[in-house]
């Protein structure tokens, strides 16, 4: 690899300084984005900074209705975590889903997010649970926060420290996944609070998106079939070895379906 | 710079570039080549360690992050009792014949010792999915299944004599 210098800060202050003072440093995470994008040349920082040892980044909690991840939380962390089983079970199945146990071991919430892989599961969850993105600078709600193909609101030097989630009455993730990589080929979240439905779908397009159409006919009713009718365009979707454009919006409604039946479930 | 962990159970200091791999630190400047390169890509497995006993892949962790912690290579792995003898693990797949070339077995029993050590008494099922990440190309799997089942077991047997 091309040389980096590395930082290890351990206060929130250090980061921000270093990041902001430190000519072409990037933030390290988990790095199972980060150093495979290194290694293949797609990215030469002259120095990461490592949050690993940042304690206001770590850590799950719950108050008022509200689950808090630290953006370091790993995906085994967030999987096995019994806060995160009892308040919202289809987040802890979908970090049990990512990638495998040895990228699970490292990889973080925060890391996915700012990355917002169009593939990623993470980002569909944040969207659907309408998630608040806490930065060191300020709180981004969801629906602001994701901008496409690894777009996000974040500015420069701006890192992501905690991702707080409302606990819906019921929400679920379903997604068809590469076998290979086990990304999502098509990954749907959908969630029920209050009345409202939010469903966002990952993995299909350049970046995750929501779908109206589903989301009225599931506050109509909230059941697998409301959506079965409901196919969305495959114009602005994405074409691959794995999947074409119809196959990934005929798989947005299958997708939709399950993902409904698996909150139903933890009803 | 100097980082300082646990290797194999002895402390060691080192002093490497920032951007050194645990893969590459371990076999070019340690001499420990047990720990295999397949893929160099995180999606193999045969480079698996484990790094404060959880597996990781160890093309994909950067040097500097082992500072204050624990690894252990396969060559770290010992017999009852520290012996010199095979560990279950590795005993379990000479005797299932769960290795072909035996390019990915240091990863794929580094997982299977991970996956033990966090779940004792795996059903069939859990194994295979704790051996996602890594890939076999010879074998067919069905072996190396049967290997750390076996493997497994054999780990949570008492000690003759206890």
């Amino acid at each position: 690899m091309r040389s980096f210098a590395f930082h290890r800060p351990s206060t929130l202050y250090e980061m921000s300084a270093l990041l902001g003072g430190v000519a072409d440093s990037m933030p390290l995470a988990g790095g199972m984005t980060l150093l495979p994008t290194i290694k293949q040349r797609l990215a030469a920082p002259a120095a990461l900074i490592d949050l690993s040892k940042i304690p206001q980044m770590a850590g799950i909690s719950f108050k008022d209705d509200v689950l808090t991840i630290g953006a370091m939380t790993r995906h085994v962390d967030v999987a096995e975590s019994e806060l995160v089983r009892g308040k919202i079970p289809l987040l802890a199945s979908l970090a049990a889903g990512i990638g495998d146990p040895a990228v699970r071991n490292r990889g973080t919430i925060g890391g996915s997010v700012a990355n917002n892989d169009p593939s990623a599961d993470y980002p569909a969850a944040v969207l659907a649970l309408d998630a608040i993105v806490v930065t060191d600078r300020r709180e981004i709600a969801a629906d602001a926060f994701f901008r496409g193909l690894f777009e996000t609101a974040l500015e420069p030097g701006e890192i992501i420290i905690a991702l707080r989630f409302p606990v819906p009455s019921a929400g679920g993730y379903a997604k068809f996944k590469s076998p290979a990589s086990r990304y999502a080929v098509v990954g749907v979240c959908a969630a029920k609070k209050a009345g409202k439905v939010r469903v966002a779908v990952t993995g299909a397009g350049p970046g995750v998106f929501r779908v109206g159409a589903m989301e009225a006919a599931l506050e109509g009713s909230f059941t697998p079939g409301a959506v079965a009718a409901i196919k969305v365009s495959s114009e602005n979707l994405s074409s691959d070895i794995h999947a074409d454009a119809e196959y990934r919006a005929h798989l947005v409604t299958v997708m939709a379906k399950k993902a409904i039946a698996a909150a139903l479930q933890t009803l | 710079m100097k980082i300082s962990f646990a290797l194999n159970g002895r402390p060691r200091t080192v002093d490497v570039e920032p951007a050194t791999l645990v893969a590459e630190l371990l076999r070019e400047n340690l001499n420990l080549t047990g720990t295999h390169v397949g893929c160099d890509t995180s999606q193999c497995g045969a480079c698996v360690v484990l790094f404060n006993g959880e597996a990781v892949k160890s093309c994909t962790l950067l040097a500097p992050m082992l500072d204050g912690g624990t690894l252990t290579t396969i060559e770290g792995l010992s017999g009852p009792g520290g012996s010199n003898a095979l560990h279950p693990m590795q005993q379990a797949f000479h005797e299932n014949h769960g290795l072909q070339c035996g390019f990915c077995t240091p990863g794929m029993v580094m997982t299977a010792v991970a996956l033990t050590a966090k779940n004792p008494a795996p059903t069939e099922a859990e194994v295979r999915h704790s051996l996602e990440g890594n890939i076999c190309r010879c074998t067919g799997y069905q072996n190396i299944v049967a290997s750390v089942l076996a493997g497994a077991a054999a780990m949570n047997a008492p000690a003759i004599g206890e």
